[in-house]
């Protein structure tokens, strides 16, 4: 065994083993550094200058002194490039027995994707056992599969929203549905929001379903829905919550008067003949009215039974007219 | 069959033969809607159907298909981050092949249920080698071939690369090294 090895030597060796390092002389001036120091390049030369002007000593909290980074020798060390303070490192401090020369090892640690970028590195700027390659393709795969998912959850997100808004639609009439209106109403009514239930039921309906045919039917639901669309202004809700059965909630405040005009309105359009093969398909509304300023604690059943009993009095009142219910004389029908 | 090969067979037949092409073929093979989720996992008889439809569909052998699908996962740019994945393994071609027992490994590394051929390679001397493959599904070595002309490109290498004659393997004879300029390549990502 020889115990001359020199300082050349050793020096050449880490050159390849860590090629991240410094050396220094017993002053603590850089006498010598690794390959990836002089790829970096810095401004100021920096052999012959003081370490500790160099690089600061983050961790331990240590006495910005040579002597006190000895006395710190073999402890893991938190650093900074004094003209690079963005750049954080980690590192180990040791004297080389039976010389005058220490050693100070570093590396990017976590911050090697950052470094790698500002400083252009390779794979060569690293030693062979280095994970610092094996870590930018984890931090690359990584960045792929994140990458993968999010557009897969963009996907995923487009999809949830066309079925919400599917689920909430009625296909035939592009209307809200029975579910749009049940939201809709809970909605406004834990709002405290006024709000005006209009309920039309088709009459004669059944009569075009069964002399013209299904498509017949379907047409003048679509031209019904079409009229009610007419009516409502932005904020109102309109939706088709059965066969031929139609809901407006009218928001806000709205006179009874107003109501009036808007549900003869209705049955005036309603009941003009639809062109349908050469003909006409005639058909009427009963309309059933109430409104949430009529109860001390609105709910959508008694507000939906009210407006049904209404609906029932324009029925029995020889259909094609509009009852408004009236909590302390019963039924109006106009 | 895991979706990211369903997924990558099917934007190969996106980006070489058109949307068309592709939609025919996915027509053909009762394929989920919407393409292939990168992140499933699929039944391994579905990733058959589609190459055997493939290639009656584009009236190509399977051998060359799946071959044209190895360099394309390499070299088109739109799939610029397997080609980078790859890089990693190797500062030059010799040193990539050196790598490339390890890469079901580094597959594994950053896809955990990917499962990839096994590979194995011999040195026979000075720039020959010949590399041993244990297919995991029929004709992987046909994109293992592929996939290594692509790479030894990307290289900017002269080699030759051949199907062995006698047992599943590849040859790989490396003429010169320095034959082209090769593509460029940074550890970092581009921003």
């Amino acid at each position: 065994m020889t115990d001359a090895v020199t300082l050349p030597a050793t020096l050449a060796l880490l050159d390849k083993t860590s090629p991240f390092h410094i050396a220094v002389d017993q002053a603590g001036k850089m006498i010598h550094t690794g390959p990836t120091l002089a790829k970096i390049g810095f401004d100021t030369p920096l052999i012959g200058s003081d370490l500790l002007s160099f690089i600061e000593i983050l961790r331990p909290d240590i006495d910005p002194s040579f002597e006190a980074l000895h006395a710190a020798a073999g402890k893991k060390l938190h650093m900074r490039f004094r003209d690079d303070p963005g750049v954080r490192l980690k590192g180990v401090f040791c004297p080389l027995d039976g010389s005058d020369v220490a050693i100070l090892d570093l590396s990017f640690g976590i911050g090697i994707v950052d470094a790698v970028r500002q400083y252009g590195l390779i794979s060569r700027d690293f030693s062979h056992t280095d994970l610092a390659v094996e870590m930018l393709y984890l931090v690359e795969a990584k960045t792929a599969v994140v990458g993968e998912v999010n557009k897969l959850n963009d996907k995923l997100q487009t999809a949830i929203v066309d079925a919400e808004t599917r689920a909430l639609t009625d296909t035939l009439t592009g209307l809200g549905n029975r579910r749009k209106f049940d939201t809709e109403i809970e909605r406004r009514l834990a709002a405290k929001e006024p709000t005006s239930l209009m309920l039309i039921d088709l009459d004669h309906f059944k009569a075009v379903n069964d002399t013209r045919g299904h498509a017949a039917g379907d047409q003048v639901l679509r031209h019904v829905a079409q009229i009610l669309a007419g009516v409502t202004r932005d904020g109102d809700m309109l939706a088709r919550v059965g066969g031929d059965e139609f809901i407006i909630l009218f928001a806000g405040p709205i006179t009874i008067e107003k109501l009036d005009v808007i549900a003869s309105r209705i049955i005036v359009g309603i009941e003009t003949p639809i062109p349908n093969a050469r003909s006409f398909c005639k058909i009427s509304a009963s309309i059933g009215i109430t409104q949430s300023m009529n109860y001390d604690h609105p709910t959508s059943d008694q507000m939906l039974r009210d407006a049904d009993r209404a609906l029932y009095g324009s029925k029995e009142a020889g259909k094609g007219v509009h009852t408004i219910f009236d909590p302390r004389n019963g039924l109006n029908a106009h | 069959m895991h979706g990211l090969i369903n997924r990558a067979i099917q934007c190969f037949i996106q980006d070489t033969y058109g949307g068309p092409a592709w939609a025919g073929i996915a027509a053909l093979t009762s394929l989920p809607e919407g393409g292939f989720n990168a992140l499933r996992l699929y039944d391994p008889a579905l990733t058959e159907t589609l190459i055997d439809t493939a290639t009656r569909h584009l009236e190509k052998d399977r051998a060359g298909l799946l071959e044209d699908l190895g360099t394309y996962l390499v070299s088109h740019p739109n799939r610029a981050s397997l080609r980078r994945l790859l890089r990693f393994g190797g500062q030059d071609f010799d040193d990539f092949l050196h790598s490339i027992d390890d890469l079901p490994d580094w597959a594994r590394l950053a896809v955990p249920d990917l499962t990839f051929p096994g590979l194995e390679l011999r040195s026979l001397g000075e720039g020959e080698y010949r590399i041993e493959i244990e297919e995991n599904f029929r004709g992987a070595i046909h994109v293992a071939l592929g996939m290594l002309r692509g790479m030894a490109d990307d290289y900017g290498v002269l080699a030759v690369l051949t199907l062995a004659p006698d047992r599943p393997g590849i040859a790989v004879q490396v003429h010169e090294h320095q034959f082209s300029t090769g593509r460029d390549f940074n550890l970092a990502v581009s921003l």
